[in-house]
């Protein structure tokens, strides 16, 4: 017991020092894709303490809650939100049995969990009682269930190849030469793409980012947030983008597996994420936004019977015995 | 003053107490109250919102104050409220003198300040029978496209950024085009010393002539213009994210353009092909060989397919420019010795140049002094941003900022 509350502290812990750097991360990576240098000043190199400044900034803010809004639903809105985004975690391994809980029905969990995000979100845009809240709450309940479906379907696929939801099964079935599920013929790709297509949406990315959209609705379901409950959504919005990059590795890009010793494979893991995080990244700063039916439109039209159909032309290939489970 | 009372003193026919234009003059021609302004169309029965756009908003563009009456996320009425940036520009006409005002002409349209004093000296030159040099009717040429190129510039990003976000693909664009934006602001500086407003234009011509190496500058800024337009093309008509977002949306044709008087790319993308410096030559535009871009469908993308070949023609004009630039001096008149060395005689008249935004004018009753008797500015922003509540009703909330962004409004010139 005792040991598995040591294991969440240094786990939590670690979670948010990375989130807290992969900001830094998309900074500079943002910065370079529009030729210019990102945050510089704050520490020796390149800016290297900026996230810290950045966070006793918001720390040292005033916490303002405004007279109209819904209190208790406005407090606590931004803990509902994190939750969820942190719970996430418990679920990944990191390497063979470096991990909270490798739960039988991990990828099942991880699932449920994520979706959970919504509830923060829609009680903060509800209990700020502003109209530009409000109206990026319906778009937020709207989009993301919209988009949970492709985006279970997509996750779904290496699932049902692999015949477990065993997160270390899954990663297990991508041992060996082009073993991992990302270059499995045909399913595996179109797979990855609805995956990191509905991974966009489910972060509310642009161009997908409509329940933001600052042109539009200056800052969505947290404009009337600053001080420690802003950073607070900030900090649920990267770990969740961070948690899904993780499940994103692991599904598709073979989690820990890789060339050297087993105690790169940690680091293999988080290389990979990262990857994941930069190719979602990339994506946000070329495109425009879309808008809210055009996003609608996308997920119902095309992306939820297309990874319906995925799904079940992977479950022909398992029956017909291409499956890779144990 | 209410929102009501602050539109009536701005609006046309709306100071009804009957405050004459000038004297002598009647206040409205033909005593009609101004028009109505909200255009509503019908939806059955569902809860309405009132949402404010702006004053302070993140995609106002300036100081603009647009009162959405939603339906779910469909926008009903539109009702706009302006004259937050009100500097009481043409009293000020009035208290300058025709050597000062020239300055201050560039803080009407601040992005595109060269044309705005372009507008007020051709208005004081008309009225006066001033000669220009020719040599300064090439260099008001050379720097009007220029600040086209770069007015278009501002115009890109921020259209950009309103669709794309300030923490998207939008702010991508943004920053590239303020890159080249600054480029010919960098010209700007070497020629006048100073970026935004320039005081470049004097009645008569010209303040200052090109500096020494200026030539080849400018031909090396344009060659790198030219360039990166045809990346961002590149970037913004391969994205069908881009496209689903502008064809169709904000669609102005042509009946309604010509009604509402607007101009500039906005009447020319929908398919009328009136461009000032083609049907009125002035300052020896019919020297040069340049096309009007016109395209069909009115939306938001014929606009934008409108600018891009601005931009094309623009260098196309400035290599003219630099080829032919004619010797000779760059003014008739002495240079400045005190501020009320130029008179004009008795007259009055109205001298239009075809702006960024559209058409620019401005109206000067001369009575004799240093100093017009009575100036009026015809802004493009201002007759261009009356489209608005025609086309904006039955868009989405995220169309609003799409179609504001694609009519280029600059509060300093709707406002003035």
């Amino acid at each position: 017991m005792t040991g598995h509350l040591v294991a969440a502290f240094v786990l939590l812990n670690a979670i948010i020092l990375v989130v807290t750097y992969i900001t830094l991360l998309e900074r500079k990576f943002a910065a370079r894709m529009q030729s210019r240098v990102g945050p510089y000043y704050v520490g020796w190199p390149h800016g290297w303490l900026q996230p810290i400044a950045d966070a006793l900034k918001l720390m040292l803010k005033e916490d303002v809650v405004p007279a109209p809004s819904d209190r208790w639903v406005y407090n606590l809105a931004p803990v509902v939100f994190l939750v969820p985004c942190l719970l996430i975690f418990a679920t990944i391994p990191f390497a063979p049995d470096l991990g909270l809980a490798d739960l039988n029905i991990g990828v099942l969990f991880f699932l449920a969990v994520s979706a959970l995000e919504i509830v923060g979100l829609f009680m903060g845009g509800w209990g700020s009682n502003n109209k530009y809240a409000l109206l990026s709450a319906m778009r937020a309940v709207n989009q993301i269930i919209s988009y949970d479906l492709p985006f279970i379907f997509a996750a779904l696929v290496p699932v049902v190849l692999t015949g477990s939801m065993q997160m270390s099964a899954i990663v297990a079935a991508q041992e060996g030469l082009g073993g991992w599920f990302v270059l499995y013929p045909v399913i595996g790709q179109l797979a990855f793409v609805a995956f990191v297509i509905a991974t966009l949406a489910a972060e509310n990315r642009v161009p997908f980012d409509i329940l933001e959209a600052e042109s539009e609705l200056v800052a969505g379901f947290r404009v009337e947030y600053s001080g420690m409950k802003f950073a607070l959504i900030q900090l649920g919005e990267y770990a969740h983008m961070l948690g899904t990059s993780f499940l994103g590795a692991l599904l598709f890009l073979g989690g820990w597996l890789g060339p050297g010793p087993a105690w790169l494979g940690p680091v293999w893991f988080l290389l990979k994420a990262v990857v994941v995080f930069l190719l979602v990244t990339w994506v946000r700063w070329s495109f425009v936004r879309i808008r809210v039916d055009q996003i609608l439109a996308i997920s119902w039209k095309l992306l939820l019977p297309a990874t319906v159909v995925l799904l079940m032309a992977t479950a022909l290939v398992v029956a017909l015995g291409g499956g890779r489970g144990a | 003053m209410t929102d009501r009372e602050q539109r009536a003193a701005v609006l046309p026919g709306g100071v009804a107490a009957g405050a004459p234009a000038r004297d002598g003059v009647p206040a409205t021609r033909d005593g009609v109250a101004a028009a109505p302004r909200t255009i509503e169309i019908g939806y059955g029965g569902n809860e309405r919102l009132m949402m404010n756009m702006g004053p302070q908003h993140p995609s106002a563009h300036g100081v603009f104050r647009a009162i959405l009456t939603l339906e779910g996320e469909t926008v009903v009425a539109v009702d706009a409220v302006i004259g937050y940036l009100h500097r009481c520009h043409e009293k000020l006409g009035e208290t300058l003198t025709y050597v000062q005002y020239p300055t201050i002409a560039s803080k009407t349209d601040y992005v595109a300040a060269m044309t705005a004093e372009l507008a007020y000296v051709a208005a004081v030159e008309k009225v006066g029978k001033v000669e220009v040099p020719k040599r300064a009717q090439y260099l008001r040429v050379l720097v009007a496209e220029l600040q086209r190129i770069a007015s278009h510039c501002l115009w890109l990003g921020t259209w950009c950024m309103d669709m794309g976000g300030a923490l998207g693909g939008g702010a991508t664009i943004f920053l590239y085009c303020m890159r080249e934006r600054e480029a010919i602001l960098d010209l700007f500086e070497a020629l006048t010393g100073a970026r935004l407003l320039y005081g470049f234009h004097q009645v008569g011509g010209t303040r200052y002539d090109l500096p020494a190496g200026w030539t080849e500058k400018c031909r090396a800024t344009i060659d790198v213009v030219e360039r990166r337009i045809d990346e961002y093309e590149a970037m913004l008509e391969d994205n069908a994210f881009f496209l689903v977002r502008t064809r169709g949306v904000g669609v102005i044709s042509r009946e309604l353009a010509q009604e509402v008087g607007v101009s500039g790319p906005l009447i020319r993308g929908s398919g009328v092909a009136y461009d000032i410096r083609r049907h009125e030559p002035y300052s020896s535009y019919e020297d040069f060989q340049f096309t009007v871009p016109v395209e069909t469908a009115g939306d938001c993308h014929a606009r934008y397919r409108v600018r891009m070949q601005e931009f094309r023609q623009s260098i196309r004009i400035v290599r003219q420019v630099l080829d032919g630039l004619p010797e000779g001096p760059i003014s008739s008149r002495p240079g400045v010795k005190s501020v009320g060395q130029v008179r004009i005689p008795k007259g009055e008249g109205y001298a239009r140049v075809e702006g960024a935004r559209g058409e620019v004018g401005c109206y000067i009753v001369a009575d004799g002094g240093p100093k017009p008797y009575r100036m009026k500015w015809r802004g493009a922003s201002f007759s261009n941003l009356a489209v608005l509540p025609h086309i904006i009703p039955g868009h989405k909330v995220a169309d609003v900022v799409a179609i504001m962004g694609s009519v280029d409004p600059v509060f300093g010139e709707v406002d003035r």
